[in-house]
């Protein structure tokens, strides 16, 4: 009897104290929200989505240019990254079992680990320096680069939870390596493949560093792909290291309207895998 | 029509050794199936017999460090000579497995229509008429013709299976391969799946890999009995159940192992 009353109070103990950890983790997303909304929601109107910043010292104006800014960069890089990162990702789980998926596995790893600055300068020094100008492109190019690691290796992870029966029924019915892979295996880890997608766009959504160098950042309204752009991370940046309470306030409230946007796509990434026949999540 | 046409057809494997990166699975085994007979290949787990049938149609090659040593012959071409190729020769010779593997994130019809696209027939008429009679053939077709676009997992294990089958004998196939077909399935599963056997072989020359000796007693023509990766003795289903020659074979079809 006494053991068992031990366990059972162990068993409590135990699972207050998981409780109370995950309590601490979600009171710090709780806390950051919260005051971003706070501090920042009292200035969202709607100049703040519609208009371009003003001068420093005058007040009114908004980040339309960022928020812009921060979808043409951001999406510019999920066209370039998705189709290289994925590309790798579906090598790696179907045809990766040699040397070079080796290798490519482990350059990925590394890529995975690499600072994001450093990828910011990689930007520089291959975008930048060579058409003599900083460009949204540029800040797209960096990164992508950042993107392509992580999405080869969700992709694997994703594709190789694919049953290996699936294959061998595709192949039994004459269907070639190629398209076994592209038709039945893609085609059934599709809704785990664009998962990984939203979620690495959520992932690049909010970098600053990689775009210090190479986007550089624009006061002005700007859709030229081979200008300075605007994006929201590098006017949090800005604003918040300013000496301006007019820009300590816009900083607060385009953190908030970024922290809605990953949400935004990290909802997107929920539906997309929302339960339901037939695909690997 | 399909009989007339298949009427020469000759399946055979001529000293056929299946290895295993250096392990002999399959010795040696030279083995004659006769167009339009179901033949039943027995013996205990690991005897060699589902890798056996995995040479018929090179689906062995695809496990890494697989290798295959002598003959098999179709229509006495040898379909490991270099210019043949793997995936059209699967084409030529279906495979059901041992599990139901409908395609998840295909309907019903595209399932059964998946063999037909890459074969280039891409008539939508035509495809509608393969799938309905392959559907027919495997005995689902009264069952999903009012859904046949709705997905292929809400089919039970029974009715996924005999879609299988439909989806191997919709490109018309002249072998068909069957690996334990009804493992996975209750036995009112299994009795279908066995009358299938009979109707399907006026138009197939069937193979089936089975470790239930009293389903290769229903429903195969011949039997092969298989053991350590050695052919032990083949011939008239009815003479190898009632008079077995080897020693070995009425061991294992009376029980005393395996």
């Amino acid at each position: 009897m006494n053991r068992v009353l031990r366990r059972q109070i162990t068993s409590r103990f135990m699972t207050a104290l998981v409780i109370g950890l995950s309590f601490v983790a979600v009171l710090t997303l709780v806390l950051i929200l919260g005051n971003l909304v706070l501090k920042g929601a009292s200035s969202l109107d709607w100049a703040f989505f519609t208009k371009s910043p003003v001068p420093a010292g005058q007040t009114g104006g908004g980040v339309a240019n960022a928020i812009v800014g921060t979808g043409i960069v951001v999406g510019l890089a999920a066209l370039i990254g998705v189709p290289f990162g994925v590309g790798a990702g579906l090598y790696l789980a179907e045809y990766g079992g040699g040397r070079l998926g080796f290798l490519v596995r482990f350059i990925a790893d590394v890529l995975n680990g690499t600072p994001s600055i450093v990828i910011g300068i990689v930007g520089w020094t291959f975008v930048v320096r060579p058409t003599s100008r900083f460009s949204a492109l540029a800040g797209s190019v960096a990164l992508a680069i950042l993107m392509i690691p992580m999405l080869a290796r969700t992709t694997e992870e994703i594709v190789r939870l694919v049953p290996h029966s699936l294959r061998e029924a595709a192949l039994a019915l004459g269907y070639a390596r190629w398209r076994t892979s592209l038709r039945i295996v893609a085609r059934t880890a599709l809704g785990g493949i664009v998962t990984g997608c939203l979620v690495g766009v959520a992932r690049i959504a909010g970098e600053t560093a990689p775009l210090l160098f190479t986007a550089l950042g624009n006061l002005n309204f700007s859709v030229h792909v081979t200008q300075p752009m605007q994006t929201l991370s590098l006017q949090i940046y800005v604003y918040a290291t300013g000496p301006f309470e007019e820009w300590h306030r816009l900083a607060w409230a385009s953190a908030l309207v970024l922290m809605g946007l990953v949400l935004i796509i990290s909802l997107a990434a929920r539906w997309v895998t929302r339960e339901r026949y037939g695909s690997v999540r | 029509m399909a009989a007339s046409a298949n009427a020469r057809l000759r399946l055979e494997t001529v000293k056929l050794t299946a290895l295993f990166g250096q392990h002999r699975a399959v010795r040696d085994v030279s083995l004659l199936f006769p167009a339009h007979t179901v033949t039943a290949i027995i013996g205990p787990s690991g005897c060699g017999k589902s890798t056996l049938l995995r040479c018929l149609n090179r689906m062995h090659e695809l496990t890494p460090g697989a290798s295959v040593e002598g003959d098999v012959l179709l229509d006495n071409v040898n379909i490991y000579a270099p210019d043949v190729s793997p995936v059209e020769l699967r084409r030529r010779v279906g495979m059901v497995f041992q599990r139901p593997t409908p395609f998840p994130t295909m309907s019903i019809y595209d399932n059964v229509a998946a063999g037909l696209r890459v074969n280039g027939r891409q008539q939508r008429a035509e495809i509608d008429e393969a799938v309905a009679q392959a559907l027919q053939q495997a005995a689902l077709w009264e069952e999903v013709k009012d859904r046949l676009h709705t997905s292929a997992l809400a089919l039970s294990g029974g009715q996924q299976q005999r879609l299988c089958i439909a989806r191997a004998v919709a490109p018309k196939p002249e072998i068909l391969l069957l690996d334990e077909p009804t493992a996975s399935l209750d036995p009112a599963g299994t009795q279908r799946i066995e009358e299938l056997c009979h109707a399907l072989k006026r138009l197939y020359t069937i193979v089936i890999v089975t470790h239930n000796m009293q389903q290769a007693a229903r429903v195969s023509d011949y039997t092969a009995f298989m053991y350590l990766g050695n052919l032990i003795e083949v011939g008239k289903t009815n003479d190898i159940f009632t008079k077995p020659q080897v020693e070995q074979t009425e061991a294992y079809i009376t029980g005393r192992f395996g």
